[in-house]
Protein backbone atom coordinates (compact mmCIF):
# COMPACT_ATOMS: atom_id res chain seq x y z
CA UNK A 1 0.00 0.00 0.00
CA UNK A 2 1.66 3.21 -1.13
CA UNK A 3 -1.13 5.72 -1.83
CA UNK A 4 -2.31 8.00 0.96
CA UNK A 5 -5.39 6.36 2.51
CA UNK A 6 -6.89 9.70 3.50
CA UNK A 7 -6.68 10.94 -0.09
CA UNK A 8 -8.38 7.76 -1.28
CA UNK A 9 -11.19 8.30 1.24
CA UNK A 10 -11.68 11.95 0.27
CA UNK A 11 -11.70 11.08 -3.46
CA UNK A 12 -14.33 8.40 -2.82
CA UNK A 13 -16.46 10.65 -0.64
CA UNK A 14 -16.45 13.55 -3.12
CA UNK A 15 -17.26 11.34 -6.14
CA UNK A 16 -19.99 9.47 -4.30
CA UNK A 17 -21.57 12.65 -2.96
CA UNK A 18 -21.57 14.34 -6.36
CA UNK A 19 -23.29 11.31 -7.92
CA UNK A 20 -26.03 11.54 -5.32
CA UNK A 21 -26.28 15.32 -5.27
CA UNK A 22 -26.15 16.37 -8.93
CA UNK A 23 -29.24 14.52 -10.19
CA UNK A 24 -31.23 15.54 -7.13
CA UNK A 25 -30.45 19.22 -7.66
CA UNK A 26 -30.07 19.48 -11.44
CA UNK A 27 -32.68 17.16 -12.92
CA UNK A 28 -36.14 18.61 -12.73
CA UNK A 29 -37.81 16.75 -15.58
CA UNK A 30 -37.87 12.99 -16.20
CA UNK A 31 -34.97 11.22 -17.96
CA UNK A 32 -36.23 10.66 -21.50
CA UNK A 33 -33.59 8.47 -23.18
CA UNK A 34 -34.70 4.85 -23.16
CA UNK A 35 -31.11 3.67 -23.59
CA UNK A 36 -29.89 5.72 -20.62
CA UNK A 37 -32.76 4.55 -18.43
CA UNK A 38 -32.09 0.93 -19.38
CA UNK A 39 -28.36 1.32 -18.83
CA UNK A 40 -28.84 2.77 -15.34
CA UNK A 41 -31.36 0.06 -14.52
CA UNK A 42 -28.93 -2.74 -15.46
CA UNK A 43 -25.81 -1.26 -13.85
CA UNK A 44 -26.28 -2.52 -10.27
CA UNK A 45 -26.92 -6.09 -11.44
CA UNK A 46 -23.72 -6.25 -13.49
CA UNK A 47 -21.60 -4.48 -10.86
CA UNK A 48 -22.69 -6.65 -7.96
CA UNK A 49 -22.36 -9.86 -10.03
CA UNK A 50 -18.84 -9.01 -11.15
CA UNK A 51 -17.79 -8.04 -7.63
CA UNK A 52 -19.22 -11.22 -6.09
CA UNK A 53 -17.80 -13.86 -8.41
CA UNK A 54 -15.08 -15.14 -8.48
CA UNK A 55 -13.92 -12.85 -5.63
CA UNK A 56 -15.98 -14.73 -3.03
CA UNK A 57 -13.73 -17.77 -3.63
CA UNK A 58 -10.74 -15.92 -2.23
CA UNK A 59 -12.62 -14.32 0.69
CA UNK A 60 -12.30 -17.40 2.93
CA UNK A 61 -9.54 -19.76 4.08
CA UNK A 62 -10.14 -22.20 1.23
CA UNK A 63 -11.92 -21.72 -2.14
CA UNK A 64 -14.22 -24.65 -1.30
CA UNK A 65 -15.76 -22.95 1.71
CA UNK A 66 -16.12 -19.76 -0.34
CA UNK A 67 -17.94 -21.74 -3.02
CA UNK A 68 -20.21 -23.31 -0.40
CA UNK A 69 -20.99 -19.86 0.98
CA UNK A 70 -21.76 -18.65 -2.54
CA UNK A 71 -24.09 -21.57 -3.32
CA UNK A 72 -25.87 -21.07 0.01
CA UNK A 73 -26.32 -17.36 -0.68
CA UNK A 74 -27.63 -17.94 -4.21
CA UNK A 75 -30.07 -20.61 -3.05
CA UNK A 76 -31.50 -18.60 -0.14
CA UNK A 77 -31.65 -15.47 -2.32
CA UNK A 78 -33.63 -17.47 -4.85
CA UNK A 79 -36.00 -18.37 -2.01
CA UNK A 80 -36.28 -14.59 -1.45
CA UNK A 81 -35.05 -14.60 2.15
CA UNK A 82 -34.01 -11.25 3.62
CA UNK A 83 -30.55 -9.67 3.18
CA UNK A 84 -29.38 -10.25 6.73
CA UNK A 85 -30.72 -13.82 6.92
CA UNK A 86 -28.99 -14.79 3.67
CA UNK A 87 -25.78 -13.17 4.82
CA UNK A 88 -25.70 -14.88 8.24
CA UNK A 89 -26.62 -18.32 6.86
CA UNK A 90 -23.86 -18.05 4.29
CA UNK A 91 -21.35 -17.18 7.04
CA UNK A 92 -22.61 -20.09 9.16
CA UNK A 93 -22.14 -22.59 6.32
CA UNK A 94 -18.57 -21.37 5.75
CA UNK A 95 -17.83 -21.58 9.47
CA UNK A 96 -19.13 -25.14 9.89
CA UNK A 97 -17.54 -26.37 6.66
CA UNK A 98 -14.15 -24.98 7.62
CA UNK A 99 -14.34 -26.71 11.01
CA UNK A 100 -14.65 -29.98 9.06
CA UNK A 101 -12.21 -29.18 6.23
CA UNK A 102 -9.45 -27.38 8.07
CA UNK A 103 -10.16 -28.55 11.61
CA UNK A 104 -10.88 -26.44 14.68
CA UNK B 1 -46.40 18.61 17.32
CA UNK B 2 -44.58 20.54 14.62
CA UNK B 3 -45.11 18.86 11.23
CA UNK B 4 -41.36 18.72 10.54
CA UNK B 5 -40.57 17.11 13.90
CA UNK B 6 -43.32 14.59 13.31
CA UNK B 7 -41.83 13.63 9.93
CA UNK B 8 -38.39 13.36 11.49
CA UNK B 9 -39.59 11.01 14.23
CA UNK B 10 -41.46 8.91 11.70
CA UNK B 11 -38.32 8.68 9.57
CA UNK B 12 -36.29 7.52 12.60
CA UNK B 13 -38.91 4.90 13.40
CA UNK B 14 -39.14 3.54 9.85
CA UNK B 15 -35.36 3.60 9.56
CA UNK B 16 -34.69 1.27 12.52
CA UNK B 17 -34.59 -1.95 10.43
CA UNK B 18 -32.19 -0.20 8.06
CA UNK B 19 -29.93 0.87 10.92
CA UNK B 20 -29.86 -2.65 12.38
CA UNK B 21 -29.13 -4.19 8.99
CA UNK B 22 -26.31 -1.72 8.41
CA UNK B 23 -24.87 -2.52 11.84
CA UNK B 24 -24.48 -6.18 10.85
CA UNK B 25 -23.14 -5.59 7.35
CA UNK B 26 -20.74 -2.80 8.24
CA UNK B 27 -19.36 -5.03 10.99
CA UNK B 28 -17.87 -7.30 8.34
CA UNK B 29 -16.77 -4.25 6.36
CA UNK B 30 -14.84 -3.05 9.42
CA UNK B 31 -13.09 -6.40 9.67
CA UNK B 32 -12.14 -6.40 6.00
CA UNK B 33 -10.94 -2.82 6.13
CA UNK B 34 -8.46 -3.76 8.84
CA UNK B 35 -7.33 -6.79 6.83
CA UNK B 36 -6.77 -4.50 3.83
CA UNK B 37 -4.39 -2.44 5.96
CA UNK B 38 -6.54 0.49 7.11
CA UNK B 39 -6.45 1.78 10.69
CA UNK B 40 -9.59 1.73 12.83
CA UNK B 41 -9.92 5.50 12.42
CA UNK B 42 -9.60 5.33 8.64
CA UNK B 43 -12.24 2.59 8.41
CA UNK B 44 -14.70 4.59 10.50
CA UNK B 45 -13.94 7.78 8.57
CA UNK B 46 -14.58 6.00 5.28
CA UNK B 47 -17.96 4.70 6.47
CA UNK B 48 -19.04 8.05 7.92
CA UNK B 49 -18.17 9.94 4.73
CA UNK B 50 -19.30 7.41 2.10
CA UNK B 51 -22.24 5.41 3.41
CA UNK B 52 -22.10 2.89 0.58
CA UNK B 53 -21.47 -0.84 0.91
CA UNK B 54 -20.46 -1.88 -2.61
CA UNK B 55 -18.31 1.19 -3.23
CA UNK B 56 -16.41 0.94 0.06
CA UNK B 57 -16.01 -2.77 -0.39
CA UNK B 58 -14.48 -2.33 -3.85
CA UNK B 59 -12.24 0.47 -2.59
CA UNK B 60 -10.42 -1.92 -0.27
CA UNK B 61 -9.08 -3.90 -3.24
CA UNK B 62 -7.88 -0.70 -4.88
CA UNK B 63 -6.21 0.61 -1.72
CA UNK B 64 -4.58 -2.74 -0.98
CA UNK B 65 -3.26 -2.90 -4.56
CA UNK B 66 -2.11 0.76 -4.44
CA UNK B 67 -4.36 1.66 -7.37
CA UNK B 68 -4.30 5.19 -8.76
CA UNK B 69 -6.64 7.93 -7.50
CA UNK B 70 -8.15 8.00 -10.99
CA UNK B 71 -8.93 4.29 -10.75
CA UNK B 72 -10.54 4.93 -7.38
CA UNK B 73 -12.64 7.85 -8.66
CA UNK B 74 -13.75 5.93 -11.77
CA UNK B 75 -14.65 2.77 -9.90
CA UNK B 76 -16.69 4.70 -7.33
CA UNK B 77 -18.45 6.62 -10.08
CA UNK B 78 -19.42 3.41 -11.89
CA UNK B 79 -20.27 1.28 -8.87
CA UNK B 80 -22.35 4.06 -7.34
CA UNK B 81 -23.95 5.05 -10.62
CA UNK B 82 -27.19 3.51 -9.44
CA UNK B 83 -27.50 6.33 -6.88
CA UNK B 84 -27.64 8.64 -9.89
CA UNK B 85 -30.83 6.92 -11.00
CA UNK B 86 -32.26 6.92 -7.48
CA UNK B 87 -31.51 10.61 -6.95
CA UNK B 88 -33.01 11.40 -10.33
CA UNK B 89 -36.13 9.54 -9.27
CA UNK B 90 -36.25 11.22 -5.85
CA UNK B 91 -35.87 14.64 -7.48
CA UNK B 92 -39.41 14.15 -8.76
CA UNK B 93 -40.78 13.23 -5.36
CA UNK B 94 -39.25 15.77 -2.97
CA UNK B 95 -41.70 18.25 -1.47
CA UNK B 96 -41.38 21.39 -3.62
CA UNK B 97 -42.80 23.60 -0.85
CA UNK B 98 -39.58 23.08 1.11
CA UNK B 99 -36.36 24.98 0.43
CA UNK B 100 -34.26 23.77 -2.48
CA UNK B 101 -31.22 23.71 -0.16
CA UNK B 102 -32.60 20.63 1.62
CA UNK B 103 -31.68 18.60 -1.45
CA UNK B 104 -27.97 19.11 -0.85
CA UNK B 105 -28.26 17.50 2.59
CA UNK B 106 -30.73 14.78 1.61
CA UNK B 107 -28.39 13.71 -1.20
CA UNK B 108 -25.83 12.42 1.30
CA UNK B 109 -28.25 9.79 2.61
CA UNK B 110 -29.33 8.24 -0.70
CA UNK B 111 -28.63 4.49 -0.38
CA UNK B 112 -30.44 1.44 -1.79
CA UNK B 113 -32.43 0.92 1.41
CA UNK B 114 -33.19 4.58 2.14
CA UNK B 115 -34.30 5.00 -1.45
CA UNK B 116 -36.60 1.98 -1.24
CA UNK B 117 -38.21 3.39 1.90
CA UNK B 118 -38.44 6.93 0.50
CA UNK B 119 -40.28 5.96 -2.67
CA UNK B 120 -42.78 3.93 -0.62
CA UNK B 121 -43.94 7.13 1.16
CA UNK B 122 -47.35 8.34 0.01
CA UNK B 123 -47.36 11.77 -1.64
CA UNK B 124 -44.48 14.23 -1.55
CA UNK B 125 -41.29 13.30 0.32
CA UNK B 126 -40.49 15.58 3.27
CA UNK B 127 -36.76 16.30 3.72
CA UNK B 128 -37.28 15.80 7.43
CA UNK B 129 -38.46 12.24 6.86
CA UNK B 130 -35.17 11.62 5.05
CA UNK B 131 -33.21 13.23 7.89
CA UNK B 132 -34.96 10.87 10.32
CA UNK B 133 -33.86 7.84 8.32
CA UNK B 134 -30.33 9.20 8.05
CA UNK B 135 -30.22 9.83 11.81
CA UNK B 136 -30.60 6.07 12.32
CA UNK B 137 -28.85 4.68 9.23
CA UNK B 138 -25.60 6.67 9.44
CA UNK B 139 -24.83 5.83 13.10
CA UNK B 140 -25.70 2.18 12.42
CA UNK B 141 -23.29 2.02 9.48
CA UNK B 142 -20.50 3.89 11.28
CA UNK B 143 -20.82 2.13 14.63
CA UNK B 144 -20.90 -1.30 12.97
CA UNK B 145 -17.68 -0.43 11.14
CA UNK B 146 -16.05 0.64 14.39
CA UNK B 147 -17.06 -2.57 16.19
CA UNK B 148 -15.92 -4.73 13.27
CA UNK B 149 -12.62 -2.90 12.99
CA UNK B 150 -11.91 -3.42 16.70
CA UNK B 151 -13.26 -6.98 16.96
CA UNK B 152 -11.31 -7.93 13.84
CA UNK B 153 -8.20 -7.93 16.04
CA UNK B 154 -9.86 -10.10 18.71
CA UNK B 155 -11.98 -12.63 16.82
CA UNK B 156 -10.43 -16.02 15.91
CA UNK B 157 -9.30 -16.52 12.30
CA UNK B 158 -12.02 -19.08 11.65
CA UNK B 159 -14.77 -16.59 12.48
CA UNK B 160 -13.11 -13.90 10.35
CA UNK B 161 -12.95 -16.27 7.41
CA UNK B 162 -16.67 -17.03 7.74
CA UNK B 163 -17.58 -13.34 7.97
CA UNK B 164 -15.62 -12.77 4.78
CA UNK B 165 -18.60 -13.92 2.70
CA UNK B 166 -21.15 -11.69 4.48
CA UNK B 167 -21.18 -8.80 2.02
CA UNK B 168 -20.99 -11.04 -1.06
CA UNK B 169 -23.99 -13.00 0.24
CA UNK B 170 -25.87 -9.75 0.71
CA UNK B 171 -25.13 -8.77 -2.89
CA UNK B 172 -26.64 -12.08 -4.01
CA UNK B 173 -29.76 -11.33 -1.98
CA UNK B 174 -30.07 -7.98 -3.79
CA UNK B 175 -29.63 -9.20 -7.38
CA UNK B 176 -31.23 -12.67 -7.41
CA UNK B 177 -34.90 -12.08 -6.42
CA UNK B 178 -35.67 -9.60 -9.28
CA UNK B 179 -33.97 -12.01 -11.73
CA UNK B 180 -36.54 -14.75 -10.96
CA UNK B 181 -39.21 -12.90 -12.88
CA UNK B 182 -36.96 -11.24 -15.46
CA UNK B 183 -35.07 -13.45 -17.92
CA UNK B 184 -32.87 -10.58 -19.08
CA UNK B 185 -31.62 -10.02 -15.54
CA UNK B 186 -31.00 -13.74 -15.13
CA UNK B 187 -28.76 -13.78 -18.21
CA UNK B 188 -27.06 -10.54 -17.23
CA UNK B 189 -26.05 -12.04 -13.87
CA UNK B 190 -24.83 -15.25 -15.49
CA UNK B 191 -22.86 -13.47 -18.22
CA UNK B 192 -21.42 -10.96 -15.75
CA UNK B 193 -20.11 -13.66 -13.42
CA UNK B 194 -18.73 -15.73 -16.29
CA UNK B 195 -16.99 -12.71 -17.83
CA UNK B 196 -15.63 -11.79 -14.42
CA UNK B 197 -14.04 -15.24 -14.08
CA UNK B 198 -12.48 -14.94 -17.54
CA UNK B 199 -11.03 -11.48 -16.88
CA UNK B 200 -9.80 -12.53 -13.44
CA UNK B 201 -7.97 -15.68 -14.56
CA UNK B 202 -7.21 -15.46 -18.32
CA UNK B 203 -3.60 -14.71 -19.34
CA UNK B 204 -2.92 -10.96 -19.87
CA UNK B 205 -6.48 -10.05 -18.80
CA UNK B 206 -5.67 -11.10 -15.23
CA UNK B 207 -3.28 -8.16 -14.98
CA UNK B 208 -6.20 -5.73 -15.10
CA UNK B 209 -6.67 -4.29 -11.58
CA UNK B 210 -9.88 -5.38 -9.79
CA UNK B 211 -11.32 -1.86 -9.84
CA UNK B 212 -10.97 -1.56 -13.61
CA UNK B 213 -12.37 -5.06 -14.11
CA UNK B 214 -15.59 -3.91 -12.41
CA UNK B 215 -15.71 -0.68 -14.42
CA UNK B 216 -15.01 -2.25 -17.83
CA UNK B 217 -17.41 -5.14 -17.45
CA UNK B 218 -20.18 -2.98 -15.99
CA UNK B 219 -20.05 -0.43 -18.80
CA UNK B 220 -19.73 -3.09 -21.52
CA UNK B 221 -22.41 -5.50 -20.30
CA UNK B 222 -24.93 -2.90 -19.09
CA UNK B 223 -24.58 -0.94 -22.35
CA UNK B 224 -24.97 -4.09 -24.46
CA UNK B 225 -28.02 -5.11 -22.46
CA UNK B 226 -29.53 -1.65 -22.72
CA UNK B 227 -28.98 -1.71 -26.50
CA UNK B 228 -30.28 -5.25 -27.07
CA UNK B 229 -32.99 -5.41 -24.41
CA UNK B 230 -34.11 -1.88 -23.47
CA UNK B 231 -36.47 -1.87 -20.51
CA UNK B 232 -40.17 -1.41 -21.10
CA UNK B 233 -42.16 1.42 -19.56
CA UNK B 234 -43.37 -0.81 -16.72
CA UNK B 235 -39.85 -1.29 -15.30
CA UNK B 236 -38.72 2.29 -15.09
Amino acid sequence: MSGNVYVYIIVMAVVTYLIRMLPLTLIRGEIKSRFLKSFLYYVPFVTLSVMTFPDILSATSTPWSGLAGFVTAMFLSYKEKGLIFVSLCSCAVVFVLELVLVGG
Amino acid sequence: MNQNVKKFVQGCHDGIPIGLGYLAVSFSFGIQAIMAGLTVGQAVMMSALNLTSAGQFASLDIIAASGSYIEMALSQAIINLRYCLMSASLSQKVDREKSFLHRFLMAFGVTDEVFALSVSVKGALSPFYSYGQMAVAIPGWTLGTLLGAIAGNILPARVLSALGVALYAMFCAIIVPPAKKNKVLFWIILISMASSVIVAYAPYLMNIPAGYRVILLTVAIAAAAARLRPIGEEEK
